[in-house]
């Protein structure tokens, strides 16, 4: 058994810390006020080759590890939660379904250009009737001639508005779920409003409309009616990218509490002295290792090519849910201080809460895992 | 073109603590950085191999982790590092240093220009960088903020001084130290990186280098470090509040009384 990072993963987690405190963190409580979406930064990751991370270099990628995707979230979520959002959504919801189940044409053509940063990639599942229920999909999709004709609406939708295509599910005249590439100037496939968020504020949510929207019959990703059996793969991989994001918000949050404990008098001494506040950062001190523990052994489980379903469910669950108690309980140990902006904690409860429903509720998460132990 | 880069491992700079005993500074379970001005020398060195063409190595002496600075240099660009290292080399003062640096380099023997940072963060002498000009018998331009023309034989650059800019030009092979206006090092890629994993860094010891002994490390060092310690911070503060016109007054006023004024 080993639990140390290789040199490599040591050398990109480094990397992104690096950036991610030097020029991530400076404008992320101003683009959580104004929900600017950071271009600039977007571009910078895709030059450095955050943004494909751990794909092979034959296709544009940086050929790193799932451990390593796993790192360079968590170090981003540490200082900027959406973003951090953003660039998982991007690898794993959006990228990972076309190197999955794309042909090398479409690997060439989409997945290239999206690892390479030119533009990002997005992944529409959730529609109005069909969230936890993604089997309830009820946009069609009509094959006439050599083309795809698209019909539906799409929900909550990640990264549209810079994203190159979107991998959209929908129904075919064969039973069950399909996927297609939606390149995005498709005629008839448009962008809604941004929504106004809680948290995850300067990430990209919005809805997608296929009004008759038409595409090539090549557009077609993976098997006809086996979208189903696809996307379940995507998101195992996608919830290592949530409990990375968890992670890293929820030392985010034990640091600030735990730097403000130790500098806030009150009777006489700091804080951090009163067992009672004593006791909450030593939660969730352990907490975090044990998150931390979890996540990794599901990304190495993926990297070793063994099932990790259940880990990668186990990992996200316990992450999200102890981001958001963690960002609770810095903002009870900053008292007043914690419920302004000026702090940030405020910020981090708002974005953790996003956690335990993105990527599968926590409900979702522990079905999951219930029916992996054999209920 | 080829140039060599020098470059040190050092402990972050925020970081710094010593060891009372021995007085050297604890460089072991510490986070390492490249010695930020070397970041800009190899910025440089991969900037001139990117237009005029050639090579760009990186060099450096240092315990075995050293590898992980020069494996950086890699994934920023550099096309090869190589390591000094060895436990004779401990202790060394800068005349050691660049002794070792020069064997080093003739070892490596074709090039046309040495690059170095202005000086190191944690020794801030600033004399590896000309000693090893002079072991090499040749010209060495310190605090460069700009390469304004290199040729094959020639470099003429931009030197800042205390008070202005120098113009200075030196026949090549020639060393230069670089300061922090002469460019804007590159993010590190992360493809670089996994390049860096499969790159295999030499280490060379005394043999390779052909170094005399009694010249390197400790015992080739004259200088020799009687103390040190890091100054101590007083934490009293005291916060003054009140109208800008109102803290004046009262600075003045503390002043006097402390017969500062
Ligand atoms: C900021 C943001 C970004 C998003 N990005 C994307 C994206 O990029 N792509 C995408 O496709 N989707 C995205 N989503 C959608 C997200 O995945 C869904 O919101 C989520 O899956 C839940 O679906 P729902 O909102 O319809 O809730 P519902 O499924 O209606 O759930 C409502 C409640 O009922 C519970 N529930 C439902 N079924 C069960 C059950 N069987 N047993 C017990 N409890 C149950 C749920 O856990 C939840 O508490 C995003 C959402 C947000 C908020």
């Amino acid at each position: 058994m080993n639990f140390e990072l290789t040199e490599e993963q040591r050398m990109i987690q480094k990397t992104v810390r690096e950036f991610a405190q030097e020029v991530i963190a400076p404008g992320a409580e101003r683009r959580d006020e104004t929900t600017e979406f950071p271009e600039d930064i977007v571009k910078d990751l895709g030059e450095m080759g955050i943004l494909g991370l751990p794909f092979p270099e034959e296709y544009g990628g940086v050929g790193a590890d799932t451990v390593s995707f796993a790192l360079a979230v968590e170090e981003i979520a540490k200082v900027d939660a959406s973003l951090a959002l953003t660039v998982s959504a991007h690898i794993s919801l959006g990228c990972a379904p076309l190197y999955y189940l794309g042909s090398e044409e479409q690997k060439k053509r989409y997945l290239t250009p999206a690892l390479q940063g030119e533009y990002l990639a997005a992944f529409g599942l959730t529609e109005p009737n069909a969230g936890s229920d993604a089997g309830g999909t009820e946009t069609t999709a009509i094959l006439e001639g050599d083309h795809w004709r698209l019909n539906g609406t799409k929900m909550f939708i990640t990264n549209p508005t810079y994203a190159g295509y979107v991998v959209a599910t929908a129904r075919t005249a064969k039973e069950g779920i399909s996927s297609f590439i939606v390149p995005k100037d498709t005629p008839g496939y448009s962008i809604g409003q941004k929504y106004e968020k809680l948290g995850m504020r300067s990430s990209d949510t919005r809805e997608l409309i296929f009004s008759d929207a038409r595409i090539p019959k090549e557009n077609l990703l993976g098997t006809e009616g086996e979208g189903f059996k696809g996307f379940l793969k995507v998101l195992d991989g996608g919830r290592i990218g949530i409990a990375a994001l968890s992670l890293g918000l929820a030392e985010a949050s034990l640091e600030a509490a735990l730097k403000y404990a130790k500098q806030r008098v009150q009777f006489g001494q700091p804080i951090s002295k009163f067992q009672a506040i004593q006791f909450k950062l030593a939660d969730l001190a352990t907490q975090i290792e044990m998150a931390r523990m979890g996540l990794y052994r599901a990304a190495w489980l993926k990297d070793n090519h063994q099932k990790y379903t259940k880990e990668a469910a186990m990992a996200k669950l316990f992450a999200s849910e102890l981001a958001v108690r963690a960002a609770n309980e810095a903002i009870q140990i900053h008292g007043g201080y914690g419920y302004m902006k000026e702090y940030h904690v405020e910020r981090f409860l708002r974005d953790a809460k996003l956690l335990e429903i993105g990527e599968g509720t926590s409900e979702v998460q522990r079905i999951v895992i219930a029916r992996s132990i054999g209920c | 073109m080829k140039s060599i880069v020098l470059i040190k491992q050092i402990p972050d700079t925020g970081e710094m603590s010593m060891d009372p005993q021995s007085k050297w500074l604890v460089r072991e379970d510490v986070n390492k950085i490249i010695n930020p001005f070397d970041t800009y020398a190899l910025e440089e060195g991969i900037r001139l191999k990117e237009q005029h063409g050639g090579e760009v190595v990186a060099l450096s002496m240092g315990p075995e982790h050293s590898k992980e600075a020069l494996k950086e240099a890699i994934a920023m660009g550099v096309d090869a590092s190589i390591l000094i290292s060895g436990d004779v080399f401990r202790g060394a003062d800068a005349q050691a240093t660049a002794y070792v640096l020069a064997k080093g380099i003739a070892k490596i023997s074709e090039y046309d220009l040495i690059i170095g940072g202005i000086y190191t963060s944690d020794g801030a002498t600033g004399q590896v960088g000309p000693a090893v000009a002079e072991h090499l018998g040749i010209p060495h331009i310190t605090g460069v903020r700009k390469i304004r023309e290199i040729s094959e034989t020639r470099i003429e650059v931009e030197r800042l001084t205390d008070g202005g800019v120098e113009v200075v030009e030196a026949e090549l092979p020639a060393l230069i130290t670089v300061v922090k206006e002469i460019n804007e090092p590159r993010l590190t890629s992360l493809k670089g990186i996994m390049k860096a994993k499969k790159a295999e860094i030499p280490i060379w010891g005394m043999d390779d280098i052909e170094a005399t002994e009694g010249r390197v490390g400790e015992t080739g060092s004259k200088a020799k470090v009687i103390d040190t310690w890091i100054p101590q911070r007083s934490k009293d503060v005291e916060m003054l509040e009140g109208s800008a016109q109102e803290i004046g007054k009262a600075i003045v006023d503390k002043l006097k009384t402390a017969k500062i004024i």
